[in-house]
């Protein structure tokens, strides 16, 4: 292995953003038949690092080899000439167009003028079959599963006759069997000659599958050991740069009355199709019950069920025992209900505000903010420098756009403003999505210590992890319902996996 | 029965333009850009034909003479698009202000040069234009002989083009590409399709369609141009692109529809009856009937998803 | 201090300023190009505006209805929406202004008559704007085509109305308006110059603009409906209200500017061939004014100058007057691709840049 070049190698790769060095020398070689994972935090410049191998950036400094020769990618189709593919983290699929469609995309066979789509169709099978991936070429990308799209990802690299595949964060919306498939596939891929490199921040991924780890902090190379002579705590603390305690800091909890109940909830899409179906369950005072569950499963409808921004068909939703179904958002929020919402830069905040106009987004209308129709911006910043300190929300002034302040410091924001309103129901979606550890870590701990305050908290979260770690009470959603309810001590991925792939049902109020 | 076949042949006049423009929009929309400026472009098309026109009716070329017409709207429309491509798609302006740029600077200049060339007159000279083509055999059926295969020729070249267009678009490497960039335009660049060029090409089209449409009108309906010739044709092209859903078929069967409510407009005249109607009521109908029917279709849901969005690689 | 610092820090007025000094220059460009001289043609349209008290007074009634439509849009704007209908409201104003005015001159007081009359061509204006919200809110149709198509409806509306209700016999315009705003003790000094109280107005609905969104508690509402519908949804804002009522007001903006027309400068409404044009200016003002208030009312003043002063152009230098029209649309081409402008700018920026390092 050693006598032949490496079939890729970056050589002190530098590329500067305004204001940061995202990359920072970095050098990294991938030998043939290798599965090399490059572990960091998010925003420690391992995406960078890959969009300059894919050629979507270019770097400022330092070199590529390929098999040992010198190559400038300056653009998607370079890397594809050079044999380079790469699975995105965000499927990159034109959601209206057939499998084959996506897939021949760009290099389409032509029959005359037409698109030959019966032998696309043709090679696209016999790909799926030889690395035995099951994709049906004629399905249309919105009516197959995550797991399915992520190979559609995959045969477009192979279609396209890549040696090195680049996957960036692969599991990150996947079920525990869907990953243990993923791995299947990608040691499948190996034994036919293939290299990959895995973009991921799971270490446990990391110690099942690949064969070198190179880690990144800061835009800096930290070391590149070999996974058979590493265990995840060293990893670890590589990563983030101190000791990291895996479990959770949190006290038992003092369980009160229910406060948030949903009984038999069902809902219905734009196109009459049901989306939640029956759902019911109940989270009381002192609690955080975690919402597990694969994404599109009815976790983004159930939120805006119980905030007020659906309509729902039949059932009912109480809060303390009041009934909130199909109020306004602003009656639902007047109820005393804090809402963390999953996409913070579309539904948490405007960014075009003020930090300081941000805080008040909900309460405005309120006195002492609004004065007989003016609103008092004495009170109003006053009230945001407040929270600024006391969440520690880094930000030059809360006169700056929020669209300024980073990822971490617009959810510390966020969560500042959903607190300071005291509520009886917290709900949290996805609340630590894309923040690095130290905001993850931050994130959590105030959730549990609103759930020590008494207070009930929902928290919905695609990453296992994090409801193992966080919840005192786990509920899992499939399709439109819970099919199960579990505590953490009492279970484990692998049971857990089977019930958000619908395949077990346990416990709780579902109708089993 | 005449009067139907009439109705008809008129009905597709009107719509002519119509589906020109309608069908210009199509491939700038699909490729994810959104086009107000069909108004303006209409309008170059509209003065480039009245000149070319004119001059080479001058010069003899004698029924030749309209296609020179046709052939310099089409280079106008397209150099009048290249104003929106750049400022939206190079230079990342919002996409409806850059159109409305468009309808700005086509009612100035094209005005500014009538009045250059033809020493301060408002107008161009009346030209004879298309004359209506029979198709021996076909134009001899009742009704629908009389209503479309005696037509002008462009209407002709108007259904012809709503089929190869339906054909380029859903058949053809070229349109899967163009629609990709309108539904998702990183997945497109990623596979190595240059974003920002098949939306030039989207937008140059839409202008030279466009350019046709507005032609069209000065080539078959008034024999000049004047700062009337287009008012508002533009606006109900992209009604017509949206009720017919970014589809030709759909956007041509919308055009026909609206070019019939128009139609309409004339014939009722005839009637005794309409005489107790106020004019007034009947010149609405086109606009009233645009709104209802936008209330009654659906709304953007099939729309191109990536519409109105600059592309920046950098973002994901 | 460090605010006025902030102020000449940002580009955001720098590009505007230059983005007006290439829209003349692409006018001077297209002057050449056709044989004329630019710097008479222009020295001619300043010298039409500020030649003479009766011209300056007349340019000022032509940036009149400029600063109303402008602000109509701009308002529109804020809250997310491009009204391209103030056309329309504009005519529906000046008929409801018609109608009362002319019914009811024998009725009321003038003291009651004027105000009425004001009052009613904005709140028919604001109405008819309030359709495209309504549409808009309810069924998510685009408020681009719905108000063109409403800008058509209006006008053979008002046609109807004032040829069937209003007509002075043997004419093509309405019986003459006894209610009026014309600003008569300054009629001397202008020399007989249309000034009207519109003007003032138009002042007062700027200040209005400002207030109203920056300061008070609906206009926040509505900002953040403008922003981010998505976040004011989830914050509990009702997005569909919001977006009829940013539509009204915007509507109320047109409409008193048909107010003007009929009160303070004709005096009677026309029946018109084809639809006046005030809010397609207006669309060109409030980009040019940033949709800021007080940039739309110097965005008005520079556009009625350019306007009113091309006739004097084309007198003076036989310069068609569409050449404006080249020169505006440039301007806000030049706004709207300010990549353009920074482009342009950049060697200037270098320059300072290395100045300050030497």
């Amino acid at each position: 292995m050693s006598a032949a070049a490496p079939v890729v190698e970056l050589k002190q790769i530098t590329k500067r953003f305004p204001g940061i060095v995202a990359n920072d020398a970095i050098s990294l070689t991938l030998e043939k038949g290798e599965i090399h994972a490059l572990l960091g935090e998010n925003g420690a410049g391992k995406s960078t690092l890959m969009n300059i191998v894919f050629g979507l950036y270019q770097p400022d400094e330092g070199s590529i080899e390929i098999d040992g020769k010198p190559v400038i990618i300056d653009n998607p189709n370079k890397a594809i000439e050079l044999g380079i593919g790469m699975v995105h983290q965000h499927f990159k699929l034109v959601e209206p167009f057939t499998v084959t469609e996506n897939i021949v995309l760009g290099m389409e066979p032509k029959k005359g003028l037409k698109i030959d789509y019966k032998s696309a169709a043709e090679q696209v099978r016999k790909l799926s079959e030889q690395y035995g991936l099951q994709v049906n070429p004629n399905a249309k990308i919105h009516d197959i599963s995550v797991g399915m799209q992520q190979r559609v990802e995959i045969m477009k690299t192979l279609y396209r006759g890549a040696d090195i595949l680049i996957f960036d964060e692969p599991t990150a919306v996947l079920t525990p069997q869907e990953i243990t498939e993923l791995m299947a596939i990608m040691k499948r891929l190996v034994a036919e000659g293939k290299s990959i490199i895995l973009i991921t921040h799971k270490l446990k991924e990391i110690m099942q599958i690949s064969d070198r780890v190179t880690i990144i902090r800061r835009g800096k190379v930290i070391d590149t050991v070999k996974t058979s002579g590493t265990n995840p705590n060293e990893l670890a603390e590589k990563m983030v740069g101190r000791g990291v305690t895996f479990k959770v800091d949190k006290q038992p909890a003092h369980i009160g009355e229910g406060i948030l109940k949903l009984s038999d909830v069902r809902s219905k899409s734009k196109d009459g199709v049901p989306v939640l179906n029956g759902l019911s369950f109940e989270v009381k005072a002192g609690e955080i019950l975690g919402i597990a569950g694969v994404d599109g499963n009815g976790q983004s409808e159930l939120i805006q069920a119980i905030t007020g921004l659906r309509k729902i068909d039949s059932g009912s939703i109480t809060v303390s025992g009041k009934e909130i179904a199909n109020l306004s958002p602003r009656k639902v929020s007047e109820m005393n209900v804090s809402h963390i919402p999953e996409d913070r830069h579309k539904h948490g905040l405007v960014l075009d505000f003020t930090v300081s106009e941000n805080m008040v987004l909900e309460t405005y209308y309120k006195s002492p903010y609004n004065q007989n129709g003016f609103l008092n911006k004495d009170v109003i910043n006053q009230h945001a420098e407040d929270l600024v300190k006391q969440f520690d929300v880094r930000t030059p002034s809360i006169e700056n756009k929020a669209r300024s302040l980073s990822g971490g410091n617009q959810q510390k924001a966020i969560i500042a403003r959903e607190i300071d309103k005291n509520p009886t129901l917290l709900i949290a979606a996805q609340p630590t999505r894309g923040l690095d550890v130290g905001a993850i870590e931050f994130v959590q701990k105030q959730l549990i210590a609103q759930r020590d305050q008494g207070k009930a908290v929902l928290l919905i979260s695609f990453e296992l992890d994090e409801i193992m770690n966080v919840s005192d009470r786990i509920a899992v959603i499939y399709e439109g319902q819970i099919v199960g309810e579990v505590f953490p001590q009492d279970t484990n991925d692998q049971e857990l996996g089977l019930m958000m792939a619908g395949s077990l049902k346990r416990g709780g109020h579902a109708d089993v | 029965m005449e009067v139907l076949g009439q109705l008809l042949n008129t009905t597709l006049v009107f719509s002519t333009a119509l589906i020109f423009a309608a069908l210009g929009g199509i491939f700038s929309e699909r490729s994810g850009v959104v086009n107000i400026g069909l108004e303006g472009l209409m309008m170059f098309g509209a003065f480039a034909a009245a000149v070319g026109g004119y001059y080479a009716q001058e010069a003899g070329m004698g029924e030749w003479a309209p296609w020179v017409g046709v052939l310099s709207a089409m280079a106008v429309g397209v150099i009048g698009s290249l104003i929106h491509a750049v400022a939206s798609i190079t230079f990342k302006a919002d996409q409806t202000i850059s159109g409305t740029v468009i309808n700005f600077l086509a009612a100035g200049s094209t005005l500014y040069m009538v009045k250059l060339i033809f020493d301060g007159s408002g107008e161009t000279p009346l030209i004879d234009g298309f004359s209506k083509v029979s198709i021996p055999g076909l134009s001899k059926i009742p009704v629908i002989g009389e209503g479309i295969f005696n037509s002008y020729p462009t209407t002709y070249l108007a259904i012809i083009l709503v089929v190869v267009i339906y054909f380029v678009l859903f058949k053809t490497p070229f349109g899967l590409r163009l629609r990709a960039v309108g539904e998702h335009p990183s997945a497109a660049d990623t596979l190595g399709v240059n974003v920002n060029k098949m939306r030039y090409i989207g937008v140059m089209l839409s202008g030279l369609l466009a350019g046709i449409g507005g032609a069209t009108i000065t080539l078959t309906t008034t024999g000049t141009f004047a700062h009337n010739t287009i008012s508002g044709q533009g606006f109900i092209a992209i009604a017509a692109m949206i009720f017919g859903k970014w589809n030709p078929l759909g956007a041509f069967g919308a055009a026909v529809f609206f070019g019939l409510s128009q139609a309409i407009r004339n014939y009722v005249q005839l009637f005794e009856w309409s005489k107790s109607i106020p004019q007034e009521f009947i010149f609405m109908i086109p606009y009233v009937l645009t709104i209802i029917v936008l209330v009654s279709a659906v709304g953007r849901s099939s729309a191109p998803k990536a519409l109105g969005e600059p592309y920046d690689p950098g973002k994901r | 201090m460090s605010r006025i610092k902030k102020i000449f820090a940002t580009d955001t007025y720098i590009i505007p300023l230059i983005a007006i000094l290439l829209g003349f220059l692409v006018g001077a460009i297209v002057m050449l190009i056709g044989g004329y001289d630019p710097v008479a043609a222009y020295s001619a349209l300043f010298k039409r505006v500020f030649g003479s008290p009766y011209d300056f007074g007349e340019a000022v009634r032509e940036m009149t209805p400029l600063m109303f439509t402008g602000l109509a849009v701009a308002f529109a704007f804020r809250s997310g929406m491009f009204n391209i209908g103030a056309d329309g409201q504009v005519m529906i104003g000046m008929t409801a202004a018609s109608v009362v005015g002319i019914k009811l001159g024998g009725v009321l007081p003038a003291f009651l008559l004027v105000p009425l009359a004001v009052i009613a061509a904005g709140v028919c204006g604001g109405l008819w704007a309030g359709i495209a919200g309504y549409l808009k809110a309810k069924r998510g149709i685009n408020e681009v085509i719905t108000t063109i198509m409403l800008n058509w409806i209006a006008l053979f509306l008002s046609n109807y109305i004032v040829r069937t209700f209003l007509l002075l016999q043997g004419q093509n315009r309405s019986e003459d308006n006894p209610a009026s705003l014309s600003m008569t003790f300054l009629f001397s000094t202008f020399d007989n110059a249309r000034l009207h109280w519109g003007t003032v107005i138009a002042l007062a609905a700027a200040t209005f603009f400002y207030v109203y969104l920056w300061k008070t508690k609906q206009g926040y509402e509505m900002r953040a409906v403008g922003l981010n519908p998505h976040a004011a949804e989830y914050a509990g804002m009702n997005v569909g209200r919001n977006v009829i009522k940013a539509m009204f007001i915007s509507g109320v903006f047109a409409g008193l500017a048909g107010a003007g027309e009929v009160l303070g400068v004709f005096h009677y409404q026309s029946v018109f061939a084809a639809s006046p044009g005030y809010g397609f200016d207006g669309i060109a003002v409030a980009l040019l004014g940033l949709t800021h208030p007080l940039g739309v009312i110097l965005a008005a003043i520079l556009y009625g100058t350019l306007t009113y002063g091309s006739a004097g152009m084309s007198f003076g230098a036989d310069v068609p007057p569409e050449l404006i029209r080249i020169v505006i649309g440039s301007i806000i081409f030049f706004i709207a691709a300010q990549g353009i402008v920074r482009w342009v700018l950049k060697p200037f920026y270098f320059k300072r840049k290395k100045e300050k390092v030497l």
